[in-house]
């Protein structure tokens, strides 16, 4: 048999490179916990990681279910202020952040000039003058500041060209002291607001300070597997003790990666460096609500020029969601072929849905052909029929 | 009977001219939660080495090998609907096919199962 170790996908650089092949993988805060957990550690965007504890199937039903606790502290994340950082912000990505009140965030792009994908992320207004903020700032700043989160593989270079385009008044620091965890599933506010009072008046994509045993939290009500939950920003040293307490909580286990990737899959949420690249503009990922009206209107962001006019007459391929017929997953890099056999696309993100019982994708294909309903798949050589459906496949549960 | 295993973590149990074949307890582990397996038709002729079934978990696609040279006389159909029976028993009712064995002599190459056992425990 061949390539008995699975892996999950995970994030990768602009260029498609992975940190992973380069050099040997950083250990995160909670490595020895997982270990104690039982989680199988693999080298996942240039860190050693839990890609299951228990077994993905059963994880992923977990959190869809109840409450699951991921690790993502191998993310990015930043804090940038200073005198005009909104306006700055605005010259890099296509939001309106003019218009985002502090502690609200939304998810956004950076995009280079030719209007293609460098990083997605989420970026939350600071009101930096609130003394209970657990992030070093200058008081100064006003509300021009923001916290944003990016993915693990790429933020040295997001770091960089953020570096690269802002003003030198502008301070940008990588929290790289702090873990990042996340509590996804219709149960995570019952199990997180019992051990920090006060997280369930949060809204979706709300975020605030809180406390817990004397440690500061940064908490937002967000996450990446299309159920409701939190994201908890807090110190390193405080990472094992929090996550020790949350899973003693009855309706929380720790999750791994691989159902992480399986629950964004089934969410419809795009993965970088697999569903997104510098290769696809927000409209072609089908990312069109990460262009706000007023950006839209003004333009002034990276590829403005190039992405209206491709919304106006449409993308040449657009990122659609399939169901696979039958069982067998159809997995990325799969071609997605038209009746003359000719490929048309590919396929960016493919597996095995637990929740839905049925093999779905991800595909970039020409927008015509989605339109049919249904179209071809093609992997080693044999063919997959697949009915194109709306995303995400498994209702999103978010509480707004 | 008796049984052999490959480097590849597959099994055979030999009875006879009749060989069935499938993956051990050690690789449907490392799998994890199987969802698809694809066995070859009745009639095939493999030749030991060649690819000749697909095992899917939910995150890795595995080409299956034969371990010995034969004709399928039979692929598993209890798997089409039922793949997880392949996790939840790998050395049982989780057989992938039967063969009728061409060469006995191929058998002489692979492991035990204490060979086997001891081949897994160094991994």
């Amino acid at each position: 048999m061949s390539d008995i170790a699975p892996e999950p996908a995970h994030e990768l650089r602009a260029d498609g490179t992975d940190p992973v092949e380069e050099l040997p993988p950083q250990v995160l805060p909670l490595d020895a916990w997982h270990r104690a957990q039982g989680g199988r550690m693999v080298p996942f965007a240039g860190y050693t990681m839990p890609v299951q504890y228990e077994g993905i199937m059963a994880e992923h039903l977990w959190t869809r279910d109840s409450a699951g606790l991921f690790d993502v502290s191998h993310m990015g994340q930043l804090v940038i202020h200073g005198p005009d950082t909104t306006a700055a912000l605005e010259v890099l990505l296509p939001g309106d952040l003019r218009i985002l009140k502090p502690a609200k965030m939304r998810y956004s792009l950076l995009l280079d000039e030719q209007g293609g994908i460098l990083d997605d992320l989420m970026v939350t207004r600071l009101d930096a003058a609130d003394p209970g903020i657990p992030f070093p700032m200058d008081a100064a700043a006003g509300d021009d500041a923001f916290y944003m989160v990016v993915n693990g593989a790429t933020k040295y270079d997001d770091i960089g060209h953020l570096r690269e385009h802002l003003a030198d008044e502008i301070t940008l620091n990588h929290l790289d002291d702090r873990a990042l965890l996340a509590l996804q599933g219709p149960k995570a506010v019952d199990a997180l607001d019992r051990i920090v009072p006060g997280v369930a008046a949060l809204t979706f994509m709300t975020a605030g300070s809180f406390a817990w045993n004397g440690h500061a939290l940064w908490v937002s009500r967000s996450g990446y597997t299309g159920e409701d939950g939190y994201e908890i920003s807090l110190q390193e040293d405080a990472a094992t003790a929090f996550a020790e307490a949350i899973c003693a909580e009855p309706e929380v286990k720790p999750i791994g990666l691989g159902a992480r990737d399986s629950l964004r899959l089934e969410a419809g949420l795009p993965l970088y460096g697999h569903d997104l690249s510098p290769d696809t503009t927000p409209v072609a990922a089908d990312l069109g609500f990460a262009l706000s009206k007023r950006r839209r209107e003004e333009g002034g962001f990276p590829g403005a020029e190039r992405i209206l006019a491709e919304r106006a007459a449409g993308p040449a391929l657009k990122r659609i969601g399939v169901i696979v017929d039958g069982r067998q997953p159809v997995r990325e890099g799969a071609e997605v072929v038209d009746a003359d056999g000719s490929v048309v696309g590919h396929v960016t993100s493919g597996g095995f849905a637990p929740s839905v019982q049925a093999p779905i994708a991800m595909a970039y294909c020409p927008p015509a052909l989605a339109e049919s309903g249904a179209i071809t798949l093609r992997q080693r050589g044999k063919l997959h029929p697949a009915r194109v459906v709306p995303m995400p496949f498994v209702p999103h549960r978010y509480v707004r | 009977m008796s049984r052999f295993f490959t480097q590849e973590h597959e099994w055979i149990e030999v009875d006879g001219e009749v060989a069935t074949v499938g993956i051990t307890e050690y690789a449907a582990g490392q799998l994890g939660d199987i969802v698809f397996v694809d066995v070859p038709a009745d009639g095939r002729e493999l030749t030991k080495g060649d690819d000749a079934a697909v095992v899917e978990s939910v995150k890795a696609a595995s080409d299956v090998y034969t371990p010995a040279s034969g004709v399928v006389i039979e692929g598993n159909a209890a798997l089409t609907d039922n793949p997880a029976l392949v996790n939840e028993d790998p050395e049982g009712g989780g057989w992938f096919f039967k063969l009728t064995l061409r060469d006995d002599s191929e058998l002489g190459e692979l492991m035990d199962e204490e060979k086997y056992a001891a081949y897994v425990a160094r991994l």
